[in-house]
């Protein structure tokens, strides 16, 4: 028996698996294909203070091993969430991140403040790096005062687990790290997408509405996997990592380069038994290994 | 309630060098779940190194025990698809979406079922569905060309056929807005083509005051509602194509 599970600081998980906000909506769309409460948990698509339409279609390109999206946050807002999606997602039992995005400082604090009477929501991962939406999103997330000033904002009004997810367009993530470290954040989460582009040569014209959107997939799991093994030697605060995660073994990598967790995101659209599967493939990996628990695989790198 | 699950080719025919008719039964030789007509399914196709995503594909016909694909060539994953050979496996998830409407058949509707291109691949199983419901039944189809048009005596086997093609090779020369059938005395005109035909059979049935269901084909990732990727904007907003439709009523849309 090999013991998965772990402590994000305040925030402990049946096993180091979670899905990425914005690839797995709010769990229950996965149910027919996995048991939800064989995860670690699930990040909660990314919410905002009023609902979005997000970003005129299209909105998606397939690239090599990942797709371009530019989504744009589109969701109904943190109200109708409260109201309508949380009663139902509290039949689960693993945990459920709750991705929260805003324009402004005030609307990111509102939003949490929302989110503060629901006793089954342990976490907020707060989204400073969205790249699809033109105010905030990852206009906090790609300097060190930006990213720190949200944090610190938000430290004020979540007394729960708050999780930063950062954005890989940047010249040095590690120092965006520390600084939201310093600024009160109890886990980071990387790497958003990246910021790309493709063109339809035949029409002449760029294949989405926005014309730049937010590269994810297999492609970019290299480049999140050293940013995660700079960041995880940078803080002391836990890694989650994401990117390009499609089994076990693309997990396990996460693991070896220093974070405590991992999301599994893009992938769940290719096979959306994926994140259960990945569970049950770290598990046999130790099992084959001699690893009796987790923690002595991580940052071993 | 649509399931993950692996599915072996029986026979797999081209009918034209960019067209293919895949026919499907469950690997553990069991029982299909219910498919109805104008639902999809997303198919993985192995062997093409990066290309990542499934491919969306709709019911083309299903009996319980096999589903039939109709596959056009668009690149290099559908181009492999047609490669793939009987006793091949295909990993499906599926049903999805919503389908057409089938109204009750105590009060029989004339339909009209307006297909162009390869969007006559859900048309075959609709008529015969309509049929069986107790409704009448009539198809237009259009290709560029006698030679692309596709299973033909299958559709003439369910119901009468009326052809448009753009070079006047079989039927009606044009396209199927041209044809006067499109103008008959309908009920519901259902449509499924490439996105200025379907525009066009909307702004006609709209015209004659005739009810009309289009089905759409937006670029897909996840086919489950999760991703927001295809979305359509409606007169509710912004809603997944793959989870409320692919088959909308042309009056929650604002073509």
């Amino acid at each position: 028996m090999v013991n998965l599970s772990v402590n994000l600081g305040n925030l402990r998980l049946q096993n180091p698996v979670l899905t990425a906000s914005g690839t797995f909506g709010y769990g229950e769309e996965y149910s027919d294909f996995v048991n939800l409460d064989r995860l670690g948990g699930f990040i909660v698509k990314g919410t905002t203070l009023n609902p979005r339409q997000g970003n005129d279609y299209p909105r998606m390109v397939e690239t090599p091993s990942g797709m371009i999206n530019a989504v744009g946050l589109q969701n109904k807002g943190v109200d109708y969430f409260v109201e309508h999606i949380y009663p139902r997602l509290t039949r689960y039992k693993s945990e459920i991140i709750v991705n929260v995005s805003g324009a402004t400082i005030a609307d990111y604090q509102a939003t949490a403040e929302r989110l503060a009477p629901l006793d089954r929501i342990n976490a907020i991962e707060v989204n400073i790096s969205c790249p699809n939406v033109k105010a905030g999103g990852m206009a906090f997330g790609t300097t060190c005062d930006g990213a720190a000033e949200v944090t610190a904002a938000m430290r004020r009004v979540w007394g729960r687990h708050l999780m930063v997810k950062l954005s890989p367009n940047v010249t040095s993530i590690a120092d965006i790290a520390r600084a939201v470290q310093d600024a009160g954040a109890d886990s980071v989460s990387l790497i958003n997408t990246v910021l790309a582009m493709a063109v339809d040569v035949e029409h002449r014209r760029p294949y989405l509405s926005t014309i730049t959107g937010g590269l994810s997939g297999p492609a970019v799991r290299p480049i999140a996997v050293r940013m995660v093994w700079q960041v995880a030697k940078a803080v002391s605060i836990p890694v989650v990592g994401l990117g390009g995660i499609t089994c076990g073994r693309d997990a396990l990598e996460f693991i070896m380069a220093g974070a405590s967790a991992v999301q599994v995101g893009t992938y769940n659209f290719v096979d959306p038994s994926t994140s259960e599967r990945v569970v049950g493939e770290i598990e046999a990996w130790c099992e084959r290994h001699g690893v009796a628990d987790i923690a002595e695989i991580r940052g071993i790198i | 309630m649509p399931r993950l699950s692996d599915f072996t080719i029986k026979s797999a025919v081209s009918l034209t060098p960019d067209y293919g008719l895949i026919v499907l039964e469950a690997a553990d030789g069991g029982v299909i779940a219910e498919m109805r007509p104008g639902q999809f399914v997303q198919v993985k196709v192995p062997g093409v190194d990066d290309v990542m995503l499934r491919r969306p594909i709709s019911v083309h016909d299903y009996d319980g025990r096999t589903l039939s694909l109709l596959v056009r060539r668009a690149g290099r994953a559908t181009t492999r698809l047609l490669q793939m050979r009987q006793g091949e496996c295909l990993s499906i998830v599926g049903p999805l979406g919503n389908g057409f409407t089938i109204a009750d058949g105590e009060k029989p509707v004339k339909a009209l079922l307006v297909g162009g291109g390869v969007g006559v691949a859900p048309l075959l199983y609709l008529g015969r569905k309509l049929k069986e419901a107790g409704h009448a039944v009539e198809f237009l189809l259009g290709a560029r060309s006698k030679a692309d048009l596709l299973r033909i005596a299958d559709f003439e086997a369910i119901a009468p056929c009326h052809i448009s093609t753009d070079d006047g090779s079989c039927g009606t020369p044009g396209l199927v807005t041209q044809n006067p059938v499109i103008c008959g005395d309908y009920d519901i005109i259902y449509c499924c083509g490439p996105a200025p035909m379907m525009k066009a059979v909307a702004a006609i049935a709209r015209a004659n005051d005739v009810a009309c269901e289009v089905s759409l084909e937006n670029m897909m990732a996840c086919g489950i509602g999760a991703c927001l990727c295809c979305v359509e904007k409606t007169v509710k907003g912004n809603v997944c194509v793959c989870t409320e439709g692919p088959v909308f009523n042309i009056n929650q849309l604002t073509w």
